[in-house]
């Protein structure tokens, strides 16, 4: 590679087309949007405030407590998912990719199918299963003696949230299984082989062998959970509405924004505080990326087979 | 190329139009996705024949996100011709920014009153920019044929509401009353906007609140959020958790016996219920017999026109039938529940929504408290009272406590309620 | 010999989690099947039973399949994805493999320019965008939909697909360029088919998304001719809906459709995951 000289041309032609399209209709539209965060409404139309938005959003103390309010909340929708999303994944993986195992096919395809189902799916059918009224939940549980458990959990201020990250997570486990499963299957057999004539099988070979390889893939896959929770915004939204009850038990930033940036009911839009919003989250969620991207990945040891 | 491209593209749709011996489409932009049917089978063919060249789109979008899909739309310039408008601020922005054009001298405008136009009015009432279309009015459902077997009778006043609640949650059959809480608006807008007038005495308490001369804290805005704790008993086990189309669905399946209603409602569920059961209404009961009644009878709709529409004549000739009686007749009829603003009286042939206007007769009518001027500032009043009904409802906050957070909110940007 | 180490007891015990795992995935999907073919009164009365001869009703598909040609919007969405998810991967895999195979100045700073996009909502660009598609006449029209979303898709595509390109081994390319092979050839003919489990998995992951949009056909195509399926059933599966026969109907309509598609395409991400894993 190094003997290359001249100007490469083909790394151009590879980057062109993505950087093009992306830049024109994601970056610029997206620039102009944060860029309403420094500007706020006056007489007339439209006025620079500077960082006006910014101290109002962490200085007024009703806009910092919703702020923080979401924060925590979303914090906690991200540890859900961090402890049990992905856990549960890596653990469907290894026992799917254990190649002597009938059905994998089957068992692989059916626990993906709740991924590709949209929010609106998701948020009626596990509305009308944990609904008091119609009995589903509460039924099952009669039947093996636990009615005494059941509780209207999507409408109580301490179990809603949990609730709905534990439905997330029932609806998203298909992608790191899936992510895990591709990167277990990438190892390579004489990897595998000598690990066995060494003795080393079973829960030991996946803990001291396979965990290690498929480590940068459980980073990938961390970050694009960090990513996607404090993104997250759909779900609240069918099950819970834009005010994100109870008592905003269930606000995560994205619901903040978007209640804050596109209006609800009476409450009008506001885009130079909804600006200022996403700009703050977009500051957090780029913080995380950084770090995994020049902390983190560059110190796990990569593997090319 | 592309100006090739865009030559020939404009020149298709200049064809095309030509073609179209000068039709002209007019395209409704609307939240009432319920509404869909009967404006292909009802309206629409209603107005095309007696205005040949003149095509209507109803195109709705769904209630939730109508406000956004709306605004972005309008700022990018690809919005239909006519708007479907929100009552209050929500439209009185679009008219500001001038999105909406102004409709004063529209002459079916002279069939309207000032209190029907008030909610698309400039704040001096100088400019009008959308023609009322309807008002919804709140009160009480009831199964009349479980009313019947129980022998129970609608109550009138309040004491009277809450024995047959008893009655009801003694005898067990039914769910005494049909609400949920985690949709929020159901607490706020059949809850409390549904009651509340009759504490704080209608026009003359709203208007109170405005001028800054009562607050929140005071006695008629407080005894509300009292009722709406009392409520708790009477609703249905894991009503924390029961959404607005539970509650629907539980009242239409005859499961329960009261249900809070704005009059919206009949056209939803007279089908549903299909003869299965009997449904009457009763009107928010007073405190002692005799007094007053108070009721919501609040402006809900209206239409403007898009003032970048290029096709603002034909949409003015839509607007003016629009204000006319036989559009009057025709949408009220079609759409029970929501009743006419057109000052002259409609013919309504439902009778549960015959029962809800005759109120209008002996009771004071009044709009939703919160809905002008006092939601035009963070925190908004009518969403923090959606939550804070919710919360008095589920036991979480006192009537109190939830009644000193509204007033505090409102008097943290409002001035009139600053001393 | 490798029978002898995997014990009857384990293998019950892996195919014990899996099956119990499979039954809570797909347990709620059943429930609104099975409910979408029950009368009203059946729904509510028993949700968990089957359809039995006195409640099998198909009211709820007779209400939704009056309200529009859904074999057009079900086109339209077959369209808009697959054209998608054909530049997203194309695209993508280009990208990717420029910034994983090359080392010039800017390659970090361009991987996280690239990866900006996942951070931030699209739909907060949403009246730049629709200015810009009415600015070039592209409202209501498919095209407008497929360049939303491979700009959409493009970040997360990249992301993972350079991670994975990352794993190709650096001996196989040179031996490449030593034959003579341009850096072009080295990526179509030995770098993609390496990759294609990443592929596939990044095409599931894009797809997703892009079939069950409602906002961006909601703004840029709402017209009849151009409504995706999603779009279509929304007017059944609002958040204030009552009619249940009409809303599980449409569920059970929007859920077949992805279904099928996945299928399909799962016996696809298979082959690819196997064809990448021997070597």
């Amino acid at each position: 590679m190094a003997q290359r000289k001249g100007f490469r041309w083909h790394i151009v032609v590879f980057l062109a087309p993505a950087v093009l399209v992306y830049t024109a209709i994601m970056i610029i539209p997206l620039i102009g949007t944060l860029n309403l965060s420094l500007f706020g409404r006056g007489e007339g139309g439209r006025v620079f405030v500077g960082l006006a938005n910014f101290s109002t959003l962490f200085g007024d103390p009703r806009w910092s407590a919703a702020f923080w309010n979401a924060l925590a909340n979303n914090a906690w929708f991200f540890l859900v998912h961090m402890l049990v999303q992905n856990p549960v994944g890596v653990m469907l993986a290894a026992l799917l990719s254990s190649s002597r195992l009938r059905m994998a096919a089957f068992y692989r395809t059916a626990i993906f199918i709740p991924t590709i189902l949209s929010f609106v799916i998701v948020g009626f059918v596990w509305k009308l299963i944990l609904s008091p009224i119609w009995g589903i939940a509460p039924n099952m549980l009669d039947a093996v003696g636990l009615k005494s458990l059941f509780a209207p959990w999507l409408g109580r201020e301490g179990t809603a949230l949990t609730t709905l990250a534990l439905v997330s997570v029932w609806q998203f486990v298909g992608i790191p299984m899936m992510l895990i499963y591709a990167a277990l299957l990438s190892i390579p057999d004489e990897v595998i082989e000598a690990a066995e004539m060494d003795g080393v099988t079973g829960w030991s070979q996946f803990w001291k062998i396979k965990l290690p390889l498929i480590l940068p893939s459980i980073g990938i896959i961390s970050v694009l959970t960090f990513v996607g929770n404090f993104n997250a915004f759909d779900l609240i939204y069918v099950s819970q509405g834009a005010l994100a009850g109870p008592n905003f038990a269930t606000d995560l930033l994205g619901t903040f924004l978007y209640r804050t940036f596109f209006g609800f009911q009476l409450q009008l839009g506001d885009p130079h505080m909804g600006a200022t919003i996403a700009t703050a989250m977009f500051g957090i969620i780029l913080v995380g990326v950084c770090i995994y991207l020049f902390a983190i990945q560059t110190r796990l040891r990569r593997y090319q087979f | 190329m592309t100006r090739t491209i865009r030559l020939a593209l404009l020149a298709n749709t200049f064809m095309a139009g030509a073609a179209a011996a000068q039709d002209v489409t007019l395209t409704v932009e609307s939240w009432r996705n319920d509404d869909l049917q009967i404006w292909q089978e009802t309206i629409i063919p209603a107005f095309e024949a007696a205005n040949p060249g003149i095509k209507i789109n109803f195109a709705p979008t769904a209630p939730a996100e109508y406000n956004a899909v709306l605004n972005s739309k309008l700022d990018a310039g690809s919005a239909g011709d006519l708007i479907t408008c929100r009552p209050f601020d929500a439209s009185l922005e679009l008219f500001n920014k001038g999105q909406l054009a102004d409709l004063t001298d529209l002459e079916s405008m002279a069939n309207f009153s000032d209190v029907a136009k008030s909610a698309w009015q400039t704040d001096d009432g100088s400019a009008t920019f959308c023609v009322p279309m309807a008002s919804v009015i709140h009160g009480f459902l009831y199964n009349k044929s479980a009313f019947e077997e129980l022998g129970l009778e609608p109550p009138a006043t309040v004491d009277e509401f809450y024995a047959v609640l008893d009655k009801i949650k003694e005898d067990g059959t039914y769910i005494p009353m049909a609400m949920g809480t985690p949709d929020q608006w159901e607490a706020a807008t059949m809850g409390y906007q549904n009651i509340g007038p009759t504490y704080w005495k209608g026009e003359e308490g709203r208007k109170a609140l405005i001028d800054g001369s009562q607050k929140l804290t005071d006695e008629g805005w407080v005894e509300p959020f009292r009722q709406l704790a009392k409520w708790k008993d009477y609703l249905g086990d894991g009503f924390e958790a029961q959404t607005y189309p539970d509650s629907q669905n539980l009242f239409t399946l005859g499961r329960a016996a009261i249900y809070p209603a704005g009059s919206w409602e009949i056209g939803v569920f007279e089908p549903q219920i299909a003869g299965a059961f009997e449904m009457g209404a009763f009107a928010p009961p007073v405190v002692a017999e005799g007094d007053t009644c108070y009721i919501s009878d609040h402006t809900d709709i209206g239409i403007g026109l898009n003032a970048a529409s290029p096709n603002a004549d034909a949409a003015r000739t839509f607007l003016e039938w629009v204000g006319s009686d036989e559009f009057a007749s025709l949408y009220a009829n079609a759409l029970p529940g929501f009743f006419s603003l057109n000052s002259n009286p409609v013919e309504m042939e439902n009778a549960v929504a015959q029962e809800f206007v005759s109120w209008r007769e002996n009771c004071e009518p009044t709009i939703r408290s919160t809905y002008q001027i006092l939601s035009r500032g963070t925190p908004n009043l009518e969403n923090e009272t959606w939550n804070a009904s919710a919360n008095v409802i589920n036991g979480t906050e006192t009537p109190e406590a939830a009644a000193e957070r509204l007033q505090e909110g409102l008097a943290s940007w409002y001035e009139p309620q600053q001393n | 010999m490798s029978s002898a180490r995997h014990s009857l007891p384990r293998s019950i015990a892996a195919h014990g989690i899996l099956i119990t795992y499979t039954l809570i995935a797909l347990f709620p999907v059943f429930v609104i099947v099975i409910n979408s073919f029950k009368s009203r009164q059946a729904i509510f009365r028993e949700p968990l039973a089957l359809p039995t001869r006195e409640t099998f009703d198909l009211i709820g598909f007779q209400t939704v399949l009056a309200q529009g040609d859904f074999f057009q919007y079900f086109q339209n969405s077959m369209i808009v994805t697959v054209a998608s998810l054909f530049f997203v991967l194309l695209f993508g895999a280009m990208a990717a493999f420029a910034l994983s195979e090359y080392r010039f100045r800017g390659n970090s700073l361009m991987g996280l320019y690239l990866a900006l996009g996942i951070m931030i909502p699209i739909r907060l660009g949403t009246v730049a965008i629709l200015q810009l598609m009415v600015a070039t006449g592209l409202v209501n029209t498919l095209t407008a939909l497929v360049l939303v979303y491979t700009a959409q898709g493009l970040p997360l595509a990249i992301f993972i697909l350079s991670e994975f390109m990352r794993n190709v081994s650096d001996d196989l390319k040179n031996a490449g360029r030593i034959d003579g092979l341009s850096e072009y050839r080295i990526f179509f003919r030995l770098v993609l088919p390496l990759v294609r489990p990443a592929m596939a998995t990044v095409a599931v992951f894009t797809m997703i998304p892009i079939w069950n949009d409602l906002w961006f056909p909601l703004i840029l195509a709402p017209s009849e001719p151009t409504k995706t399926i999603t779009l279509g059933s929304q007017v059944f599966i609002g958040q204030f809906v009552t009619n249940w026969n009409a809303v599980l109907a449409a569920l059970s309509l929007a859920i077949v459709p992805v279904m099928v598609l996945y299928l399909i395409f799962s016996r696809q991400l298979i082959r690819g995951i196997t064809a990448g894993a021997v070597k």
